[in-house]
């Protein structure tokens, strides 16, 4: 369980980060809370060169509102989330969701950029994030761009970033008023969910069922159509693509995205 | 007054929950300055012919000492009857995580990079990677011994075995392969002395096997080995002995020249430390329909691994068989088969969970079948407590039981009549939160080995502190402070000034450790023997001072002082002065105790769960529990092993499995795969009071190191198939994970619907 060799190098600007990435290019990478990338190495699945550590940037973590809605800062850790009040107030859905990734430790340090930016199907905040309509902001050698969640994940571990690009912000549109479930289901609760739904008014984000996160569009339709809970969450594992595990098989996977799905709406259906 | 029998905190706790134990990892000795790391190259593939080993660029590599394989080892391999297995394999490998090639490096950081250099050709061959498969013998792991089973037991069964029942039930089930998963993994470190002997310092169970088995491996005396074992940080079975890994260090040192440390990861200590469990069991039950159970037969089929390390596993759960009750008829058989996944050898319980999960799962399929409670199935076919010292027909003697109280007293205490009512409400409207009781009674053997005892030693220092020396091993379980109690209980010294020693073969030459619960009674009545000699001594030693017959002196316990009987209080002596008179090293006695026979503790648990029928969820709501293991020392310390052992127990019923997939590779060697349970999973535990003494030791007592982790996995696994006992499933596999609830709804609803 030892890294290939590396070197390191600390970052306390975005500018700053942008340099080292620039001047090192594909075998630099960005260390957040380190708690996906430090696994990855360790088990020599990754072995970059060069590993910027991004923690000191403190300019990326923070929440606010404004008119359209919340700003994440990217270097925000899920501890900060769950307890933010402006978070609670205006996208409480993310900050209870953040509250129940992993455990203490992994809270107080991974960071939604980080999870984000890893693309994990089975990650939490992204499918979140995806329900929530977020978007994403990205800085690179070109200036500063902005992708929608939607546009975001392209598959498991993939993401249109370029590798000298720094996510810097999550933006949120307000949620206030509207009514949030979370419905995250593991074996143990240190796991990561074998499926997930996070619903927000109408909108289903699904954990766990593609090699991306995913909208429940037929269950969205069906509800923009009159069709009652129970019905719309029916259609909840269509046009989804589930892992084979031998702890979930997809049919019980799909079987579970139905189930869920109904639960997650049925809180959703109380105003916050 | 006496404190045995009051919550005394472990002397062990200070240390351990402070600055921390110092374990294999923390040594810092003179001896260990400019040591060597080590690393084993494991295969990766789970059946192979191991074409070619090229080491020749790991060697150029920065800080590399040296690379062995096993044409370097110039030792004979290590029996494993009927085969043998080499320190690092030759020729072929067997198992995904068996130990190829050893490398030497300066830094522990180097290993990594050089592992990664070394180039080792395989030629796959087909792999057994199940029990069927093995039993199969189409493709032998050891060709030279003509099969895949390594060993059979038990006589023919008898066709009319069953001929008088009304009712039989037959079911085939698993009970699963578990790893141990030690909080301190496997480590070592070792140094060959001027003085040519090998000095290892070793995270085991019992320093003594362990320098039988290195000294045995490397060819030399027991005399030219000394093992210390400093902090261990768990074991549960797993640690016993020394694994081969030990021996190829011993040897490797000795070959370099070198002191070495060894510390595996946590992956290597899940896919190729020893597994647990791993039997698929026969049960066949036959009674009639008033609930007398007639005849009970069990097939034992146990899965060895890649190499048969513990032989008597099978044949322990043979001897188990038949538990609590009073079964007319038992017939057991076993077999063990070896396939290509990590050995098997002890788990806490080692081969009686096995039993109890097989014969408690056999009482609620026949009570489903009659249709009547599991409780009063139960009852009218236990062993009544007037039989004892009962005689079983497959060869087990129990010493003393009462196993209808303690069920009376777990169903009590959960209220189980209220249960049964509220489940009866649930299912009446349809919830589909469904509640399911699960009883387990149980009857375990510990102190069961044949290892011939234990030793313990008293030595009263010139300023009347005690230091004694145990045989035993305690890793965790905080056998140290209950020996102090007895001890000072015995001398009437207290506890501060009681050291208790164990672990280092020059200062315990003999001794067995720790495993099959047997060190409070073995290693505690050993202690209570070398005191009853010092007391002899001390005595007389007293009567000379005092100028008083011996017979007339007594031990004030309350004040750790000798006093003529009836005699003014002034005259007194004490153990210091003692100590002072008789001279160095003199008041002092090294005894052995042999029980000869084993004791069997027992109990009643029953659990309570809610299983969500819509996604297949367990939630382990309630554990009450009943464990019998004679009368307590320490309740503090009791309590801990129970507590462990219900997590332990019901964590195999509900989560955890060592999986390997039809390559044989390990699905779940890491811990985000490998399910072990952890507190939110558990509820808060409840547990009832009965102690019934052994009469076959001095102490009365009987272990509690297990018994829990034996009673609970089958309470929590049959309270999971009540839960949905009503929409049809009689049997659902461990561990019930959510996928298996369902699946199994799902295959009921199928049944039903034709
Ligand atoms: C025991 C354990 C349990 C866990 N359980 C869960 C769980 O239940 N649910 C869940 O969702 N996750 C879980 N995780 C994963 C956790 O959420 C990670 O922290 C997260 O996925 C990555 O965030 P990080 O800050 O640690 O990123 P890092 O590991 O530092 O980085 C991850 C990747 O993102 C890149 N990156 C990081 N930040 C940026 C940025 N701002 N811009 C561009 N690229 C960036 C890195 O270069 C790297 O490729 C768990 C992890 C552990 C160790």
């Amino acid at each position: 369980m030892i890294p290939a060799q590396f070197s390191y190098r600390r970052a306390s600007t975005v500018d700053e980060a942008l340099s080292v990435l620039a001047e090192h290019g594909d075998d630099a990478k960005l260390l957040a809370g380190g708690h996906s990338l430090l696994p990855l190495m360790k088990l020599r699945l990754a072995a970059p060169e060069v590993l910027v550590d991004i923690a000191p940037i403190d300019e990326l973590r923070y929440v606010r509102a404004d008119d359209d809605g919340v700003a994440i800062g990217a270097m925000s850790r899920y501890h900060d989330l769950h307890r933010d009040t402006v978070l609670r107030e205006h996208a409480p859905l993310l900050a209870h969701v953040a509250g129940s990734v992993g455990d203490q430790q992994v809270r107080h340090r991974g960071t939604v950029g980080g999870s984000i930016v890893h693309a994990d199907p089975a990650a939490d905040l992204p499918a979140a994030i995806l329900a929530s309509d977020g978007v994403l902001v990205a800085r690179g050698p070109g200036g500063e761009r902005r992708v929608p969640a939607a546009e975001f994940f392209l598959g498991p571990f993939t993401t249109p970033l370029e590798p000298d690009e720094l996510v810097t912000e999550i933006r949120i549109p307000r949620q206030t008023g509207l009514g949030w479930g979370f419905e995250k289901f593991t074996r143990r609760a240190i796991d990561w969910a074998i499926v997930g739904v996070a619903a927000v008014g109408r909108s289903v984000g699904l954990i766990n069922m593609a090699g991306t996160p995913l909208r429940a569009r037929a269950t969205e339709e069906a509800l923009a159509n009159g069709a009652s809970v129970a019905e719309a969450a029916e259609l909840a594992a269509e046009d989804t693509n589930p892992p084979d595990e031998s702890h979930a098989p997809p049919d019980y996977r799909r079987h579970l995205a139905r189930v869920l799905t109904a639960r997650a709406l049925d809180k959703a259906a109380v105003p916050a | 007054m006496s404190i045995a029998g009051t919550r005394v905190v472990r002397v062990e706790d200070q240390k351990l929950i402070t600055t921390g134990g110092t374990y294999v990892e923390d040594l810092r000795g003179d001896a260990l300055t400019g040591a060597v790391h080590a690393m084993f190259v494991r295969s990766p593939i789970a059946h192979a012919r191991i074409t070619s080993i090229d080491t020749s660029e790991a060697l150029a590599a920065p800080g590399v000492i040296a690379v062995y394989t096993a044409a370097d080892i110039d030792l004979p391999p290590a029996p494993v009857d009927p085969v043998t297995q080499s320190w690092l394999a030759d020729g072929v490998v067997r198992y995904v995580g068996e130990a190829v090639a050893l490398v030497l490096a300066e830094q522990r950081y180097q290993l990594a990079d050089a592992a990664e250099l070394i180039d080792i050709d395989y030629d796959p061959l087909e792999p057994v990677s199940s029990i069927d498969a093995a039993l199969a013998d189409e493709t032998l792991l050891f060709p030279e011994h003509g099969s895949n089973v390594m060993q059979v037991n038990g006589k023919e069964f008898d066709e009319k075995t069953f001929d008088d029942c009304e009712v039989v039930v037959t079911r085939t089930i698993v009970n699963q392969r578990v790893a141990p998963v030690p909080l301190e993994v496997r480590g070592a470190a070792c140094t060959w002395g001027d003085d040519g002997r090998l000095m290892v310092w070793l995270s085991t169970q019992n320093a003594q096997i362990a320098r039988t088995v290195v000294a045995a491996g490397l060819g030399v005396g027991e005399e030219s080995v000394r093992i210390v074992t400093p902090d261990v940080g768990g074991g549960f079975g797993a640690k016993v002995g020394a694994d081969p890994e030990v021996v190829a260090l011993g040897w490797a040192a000795r070959h370099s020249g070198r002191a070495i440390r060894w510390t595996e990861t946590r992956s290597e200590n899940l896919t190729s430390m020893t597994h647990g469990r791993a039997q698929q069991n026969t049960i066949t039950i036959g009674g009639r329909r008033d609930g007398t159970v007639l005849a009970f037969r069990l097939e034992v089929v146990q899965d060895t691994g890649a190499y048969p390390r513990l032989p008597f596993l099978p044949i322990l759960t043979e001897l188990m068989a038949s538990g609590v009750y009073h079964f007319p008829r038992v017939e057991t058989a076993s077999r063990a088969v070896a396939t290509n996944t990590a050995p098997i050898s002890a788990y806490r319980g080692a081969g009686r969970p096995e039993a109890t999960a097989a014969v408690e799962r056999a009482m609620d399929l026949f009570a489903a079948e009659i249709g009547m409670d599991p409780g009063e199935v139960r009852k009218a076919n236990f062993i009544a407590p007037e039989e004892f010292p009962y005689q079983t027909p497959t060869g087990a003697s129990y010493d003393t039981g009462d196993y209808a109280t303690a069920l009376d007293r777990v169903l009590e205490a959960g209220g189980y009549a209220d249960l049964r009512a509220e489940q009866a409400r649930r299912r009446a409207s349809g919830d589909p939160v469904a509640l399911g009781l699960g009883i387990s009674s149980y009857v375990e053997v510990t102190a069961g080995d044949d290892s011939g005892g234990e030793g313990g030693r008293v030595d009263i220092n010139p300023d009347g502190s005690v230091t004694a020396y145990t045989g035993s091993s305690p890793h965790g379980q905080g056998l140290g402070t209950s020996l102090a109690m007895l001890l000072s209980d015995q001398l009437g010294i207290p506890l501060d000034k009681i050291a208790v020693r164990h672990g280092d073969t020059d200062e315990v030459p003999k001794g067995i450790g720790t495993f099959a619960s047997r060190s409070l009674q073995m290693g505690g009545s050993a202690m209570r023997l070398a005191a009853d000699q010092v007391i002899a001594r001390a005595r007389e030693l007293a009567a000379n001072m005092l100028e008083a017959s011996p017979d007339d002196l007594e031990l004030n316990v309350d004040q750790g002082v000798w006093q003529v009987r009836g005699a003014p209080a002034s005259s007194t002596v004490t153990w210091a002065q003692l100590a002072e008179r008789a001279g160095e090293g003199e008041l002092s006695a090294d005894e052995w105790y042999d029980e000869g026979a084993p004791t069997f503790p027992f109990g009643a648990h029953l659990a309570v769960v809610e299983v969500d029928t819509l996604t297949g969820k367990v939630e382990l709501r309630r554990l009450i529990a009943v464990d019998d293991a004679g009368p307590v020392v320490n309740p503090l310390a009791f309590r801990g092993q129970r507590h462990g052992g219900l997590g332990q127990g019901a964590a195999q019923a509900l989560l955890e499995v060592m999986n390997y997939d039809p390559d044989g590779n390990p699905t779940t060697a890491t811990l985000a795969d490998y399910s072990f349970i952890s507190a939110t999973e558990l509820p808060d535990f409840e547990l009832v009071n009965m102690e019934t003494p052994t009469t076959r030791n001095l102490l009365g007592v009987k272990g509690i190191g297990e018994a829990a982790t034996i009673g609970s996995t089958p309470a929590v696994h049959n309270a999971v198939v009540d839960a949905v006992a009503h929409l049809g499933v009689r049997h659902i596999d461990m561990p019930t994970t959510p996928v298996r609830v369902w699946q199994a709804l799902g295959d009921a609803r199928k049944a039903e619907a034709k």
